[in-house]
């Protein structure tokens, strides 16, 4: 296999995902199915080859910064599944 | 006459004419809706309410002289753009009761020119995949054959235009999420020129790929939606400040002086089906006749395109859904006392597996130590694959190929193997990486009577040529007589 279990399951912890015990083989089969298929691209050769990262090259995009309105706090917490006091509530962070 | 099946041309003519009345049409289209949406299952979500005040809206507009060539159309919007008010669940379990505080600036745009919202339609959750099957809330079935994929990520778009439940459609392209479902439903769509559009208001999937288009049942339909909603946006910073051609204006021009290139590599891939062969051959030959001219080109780094798009899109995907975390909006497993379980447990449950596998593959490919393996090499062969365009098309105008190597698949078919899935979108995922226009042109159709879509790719901002071929085309072929029955 190319990418381990337990390599599946350090990058899922870093992608902050929970994968269960029973999908984790599936998992780890696929995604090595799928590395090496990807593998292919180092039949190429790219040697001095600038990376393109934006299709069409745009330079920097600037603009005056200036006041403008913005969504009220309201409307801005309104999708949030637990909010008090005009904030986000969430669960301990600190330990 | 039966008012769901009028294009957007027809309907604009008897609208402005007083012929008839934009309630009447909305109406219409909810009728059909009634009649033929438990079969299809196009739609997340309906508008009925706010589609018959918009209606009313646009009627008053007509008649006060004030109309568009889009006031009191019924379009369907893929539910990946923000609708203000209207819930946007990007075919996901974690966005099921995110209703967006604004619209996007595509809707702004539509709202603008007075058309009328039916309507959010299916897709694969978070525009990831190739047959809406990865929908968190349902199955969308092609109207030509029931028991087959609508094509994805826009599935439900393409399938609600060619059911007539509405007379046109926004979608998203990221690596053939507009041309390819418009290629299985026999409809016409586009993907504009990276920039063209502004994605302000677009859910994010891969941002450096995406780009929102329309769908319709005729080029000219398109080229009358990609009017009202290209441009500048000072909210997107990767909108491109050039002018907006009229696109119609070009459609009627004739072919003569217009180079065709035919890239060898399309026309070899593995699985490309017979049918699907034969109907574009003819569909060349046509264009041939029309007084058009045709070249050989090559594109050889196409083979390369399945597993750099897979990286660079995967790698941005991974990116732009971290922002899900159950705090600011959509699902939140709740019940965990610490927040790392929180955010945990509810990305694994808020996500479906193919948004999960596109993480962590994107997060191991973007992970110290594989970075310049990965991320790194797949940007290197993306510059390889631009420059085979750009030099393509210092020989030819528009690029001709199939869409899709097969017509649409059964559904189930292929949902258990993510590397055949990816495999079907080899002819178009290039012009993406490349950041070029495309657009799918019903052509055919295969012997079981599935349509067959024809796929015509252009320079950066050259989608009049597009229009220019794919109108000239249409018009020439008896395609787009024939409705799926249902």
């Amino acid at each position: 296999m190319r990418i381990t279990k337990e390599e599946v399951l350090n990058v899922a912890h870093l992608a902050r995902l929970d994968i269960e015990d029973a999908a984790v083989d599936a998992f780890a089969g696929q995604i090595s199915k799928i590395l090496d298929y990807i593998d292919q691209l180092n039949q190429v050769n790219t040697q001095g080859v600038f990376p393109t990262c934006h299709a069409i090259s745009l330079t920097n995009a600037f603009r005056d910064d200036v006041e403008r309105p913005h969504l009220d706090r309201g409307a801005a917490l309104a999708n949030a599944p637990e909010r008090a006091d005009g904030n986000f509530i969430v669960p301990r962070v600190i330990g | 006459m039966k008012l769901h099946e009028l294009t957007i041309v027809e309907a604009g003519k008897l609208l402005t004419e007083k012929q008839i009345s934009s309630r009447e049409l909305v109406t219409a289209v909810f009728d059909r809706i009634a009649q033929v949406e438990d079969r299809v299952g196009a739609f997340i979500t309906l508008c009925r309410e706010g589609a018959l005040s918009q209606a009313a809206a646009a009627d008053a507009r007509i008649a006060a002289g004030d109309a568009t060539p889009l006031t009191g159309i019924p379009l369907s919007i893929k539910d990946l753009i923000c609708t203000e008010g209207v819930r946007t669940t990007c075919g996901s379990k974690i966005l099921t009761d995110f209703i967006p505080p604004y619209d996007a600036t595509v809707m702004q745009k539509l709202k603008q020119a007075g058309a009328v919202m039916v309507g959010k339609v299916n897709m694969d959750e978070f525009a990831m995949g190739s047959s809406t099957e990865n929908s968190a809330f349902k199955l969308t079935r092609n109207p030509w054959d029931l028991a087959r994929i609508p094509g994805g990520s826009s599935g439900g778009s393409a399938a609600s235009v060619a059911a007539d439940m509405c007379l046109g459609s926004l979608g998203s392209d990221t690596g053939g999420s507009i041309r390819q479902p418009a290629s299985h439903c026999g409809v016409v769509g586009l993907k504009p020129t990276y920039g063209r559009v502004s994605r302000y208001g677009l859910v994010a999937y891969a941002s450096s790929l995406d780009q929102i288009g329309p769908l319709g049942k005729t080029v000219m339909d398109c080229a009358l939606l990609l009017n009202a909603i290209a441009g500048y946006d000072p909210s997107d910073s990767t909108s491109v400040p050039q002018a907006v051609p009229d696109y119609t204006a070009v459609c009627e021009s004739g072919l003569s002086g217009i180079t065709i290139g035919l890239p060898e590599e399309y026309y070899r891939v593995a699985g490309l089906d017979a049918a699907v062969a034969e109907a574009v051959q003819a569909a060349v030959q046509k264009i041939e006749q029309l007084g058009a001219k045709t070249i050989s080109v090559s594109l050889p780094h196409t083979a390369y395109a399945v597993a750099a798009y897979y990286v660079v899109a995967s790698a941005e995907a991974s990116s732009n859904l971290a922002r899900y975390d159950g705090v600011k909006y959509g699902f939140r497993d709740s019940g965990h006392s610490e927040l790392l379980e929180m955010y945990k447990s509810t990305r694994s449950k808020g996500f479906g597996p193919e948004v999960q596998r596109r993480i962590i593959i994107g997060t191991y490919a973007l992970s110290a130590g594989y970075y310049d393996a990965y991320y790194g090499k797949a940007s290197q062969v993306r510059t390889l694959i631009q420059q085979d365009f750009k030099k393509a098309f210092e020989h030819c105008d528009v690029i001709v190929s199939p869409v899709a190597p097969s017509p649409a698949f059964k559904i189930g078919e292929k949902s258990h193997d993510p590397l055949a899935m990816y495999l079907s979108d080899i002819l178009t995922l290039s012009a993406n990486l490349a950041g070029i226009p495309g657009m799918s042109v019903p052509c055919g159709f295969s012997s079981e009577g599935l349509p067959i879509g024809l796929q015509l790719l252009g320079n950066h901002f050259n989608e009049e040529s597009l229009f220019k071929v794919g109108f000239n085309f249409e018009q020439s072929a008896d395609v787009r007589f024939k409705k799926p029955t249902l």
